[in-house]
């Protein structure tokens, strides 16, 4: 097996009394794409989140269990969620670039976390974060137009490029092309197989054709029984493994498309 | 049975001409009275427009443009008349200006507060409990300034008139603050969450995601409640009339006594000025003005609120 990244430990979310994500142990390996996957409502967007602790944003939600970054627990009480979140970038199911002009976009990021470059080193850093979200040709002649201008998936290319001019660990993709339509989908596919080389990548989606085509590893998650209302990862291999061969037949049965 | 309700569906049938001819006549007597109400706000401000034009057109009959906008003394109750305005509107925009000064920064705070950083309970409580505030009558205000805050600037500024500007501008200030944060605030409350998680995402701290952010998006909006709130103050009366004196002049300095174009109105209608007089008239050409910058303010805050919208929806 390859150098894990994450691992999580015995993870259970909460909202409030309700378990949404149950009892989570998994290793999610270094410059891998990991996809999650599984039918609506079995918690994939909120164990993604615990990844980075985002869901403490949610008033009520509570976290339970480990997750070791760097062989450190991020719900360690002496642990900065503001750091946490800047090793570990996230991409959100909708586009969502600031009401700012495209260079702002990324450079604010950068200025936030303490960029002392002067202005050439700034362009510098805004050009390498959009060349390598391959967003750079389409928008150089427009750096000072507005981010909410761009298409769809040019604005979701735009976010991704602002988590990369950060330089984080682990990139985090809530259904990233959800939203877009097939070309632009296929355009940030390619651009994943690309990060995955400097980048460890957690996907959450939808779209079974996506985890096959994209990701390395997959997780199967599914609600804990008949009538429970929470979700688990019931079975996490290589992809090809849980595509071809599965152990558990329900991961069979869904993949399959016989259910879900 | 079965014959009486035949007979009956026949009696309803052989009436039903009469019947819905009655109906229809009902309906459109209804819809002409909801109208005619509807209409009587827009008829009362056309109405009251239409007034103050005439009385308006009357005055520049009587006094040049060139007098009205070109003097620097407005001394109209005096023997020598002079009619120029700019002494009054320097002291409405001193006092707003002054008001603007206090209600800007901390409306905004407090927007920031119950938006960005209040739990849903703290600001379901808060947010009714300002727009109550809103509700203090402005002669309240008035004395507040006169009373206390006019003896408080006394002390720290011996040379300051007992009736001055800053102590009617702080008091309006203070009157026109829950105005400014509440609108602010369903400004920024209106930012959607996902520039929020964006930013937080990128490791931006609370205070970083309320300043550079959820503020900056919801600017138009915010501007609109500024715009809003200065029309407001420049309209506001009560406060003014009561504490910030009866002298127009040309200053900047907000210690000295001035006098409000809305003070001048309060002073000449409750005065013994005779009513066809020209002095009398005049009051009519400053609520002109008055009116004037109120709906130019309101219309360019109605315009900003329509921007904001458009970039979320």
């Amino acid at each position: 097996m390859e150098p894990v990244a994450l691992e999580l430990r015995n993870l259970s979310v909460y909202y409030g009394a309700f378990l949404a994500v149950k009892d989570v142990n998994l290793a999610i390996p270094r410059h891998q794409i990991t996809a999650i996957i599984g039918p609506s409502g079995v918690g994939k967007s909120t164990l993604l989140r615990a990844l980075n602790r985002m869901n403490e944003l949610v008033p009520g939600c509570r976290t339970e269990g480990e997750v070791l970054f760097d062989g450190m627990n991020i719900y360690d009480p002496r642990v900065d969620p503001v750091e946490v979140r800047r090793r570990i970038g996230m991409v959100f199911q909708k586009p969502n670039p600031f009401p700012k002009s495209i260079y702002e976009n990324i450079a604010w990021g950068l200025r936030i976390n303490g960029f002392r470059g002067n202005r050439a080193q700034m362009d510098e850093a805004v050009e390498g974060a959009l060349r390598a979200a391959a967003l750079w040709d389409e928008v150089k002649d427009k750096l000072h137009q507005s981010g909410l201008s761009l298409s769809g998936g040019q604005q979701q290319r735009l976010c991704i490029a602002r988590v990369i001019a950060l330089q984080p660990e682990v990139i985090l993709l809530d259904e990233p092309a959800s939203a877009l339509d097939p070309i632009a989908t296929l355009k940030i596919e390619e651009l994943m197989r690309e990060l995955k080389r400097d980048y460890t990548i957690v996907i959450v989606t939808h779209n079974m054709q996506q985890a096959a085509r994209v990701s390395d590893y997959t997780a199967m998650m599914m609600l804990t029984g008949e009538g429970e209302r929470s979700g688990t990862v019931i079975e996490f291999d290589r992809t090809k493994t849980i595509f071809t061969n599965p152990r558990d037949k329900r991961t069979e049965d869904y993949v399959t498309g016989r259910f879900g | 049975m079965a014959m009486s309700t035949d007979r009956h569906q026949h009696t309803n049938l052989f009436r039903s001409d009469g019947l819905r001819r009655r109906r229809q006549w009902e309906e459109r007597t209804v819809r002409a009275a909801l109208l005619f109400f509807a209409l009587v706000s827009v008829l009362t401000t056309l109405g009251i427009i239409y007034v103050l034009l005439e009385e308006t057109v009357l005055f520049f009959r009587q006094v040049s443009f060139a007098q009205f906008f070109l003097d620097t003394r407005w001394t109209p109750l005096f023997l020598s008349q002079r009619f120029g305005i700019w002494p009054l509107v320097n002291g409405t925009v001193l006092v707003a200006a002054g008001a603007m000064l206090v209600a800007l920064p901390l409306g905004l705070l407090a927007a920031i507060y119950m938006s960005e950083y209040a739990s849903e309970r703290v600001r379901r409580v808060l947010k009714p409990f300002l727009e109550i505030l809103a509700g203090i009558p402005t002669v309240v205000y008035g004395y507040f300034a006169l009373t206390f805050i006019t003896p408080i600037l006394r002390s720290v500024f011996p040379q300051t008139q007992v009736f001055n500007a800053a102590s009617a501008a702080i008091a309006m200030g203070f009157m026109i603050l829950p105005m400014v944060a509440s609108l602010s605030e369903d400004a920024l409350y209106a930012v959607p969450n996902s520039v929020r998680e964006a930013a937080y995402a990128l490791g931006a701290t609370r205070w970083e995601v309320a300043t550079q952010v959820v503020v900056p998006a919801a600017l138009s909006g915010i501007a609109a409640a500024f715009i809003l709130a200065v029309s407001r103050a420049i309209g506001e009366t009560m406060i003014v009339a009561i504490a910030a004196g009866q002298q127009p002049k040309l200053t900047l300095n907000p210690l000295e006594s001035i006098e409000t174009m809305t003070a001048y109105i309060v002073q000449v209608s409750l005065g013994d000025t005779p009513q066809q007089s020209l002095a009398y008239k005049t009051i009519f050409a400053v609520g002109m003005m008055l009116f004037v910058m109120t709906l130019g303010m309101n219309v360019a805050s109605y315009l900003l609120t329509r921007r904001f919208r458009e970039v979320y929806e």
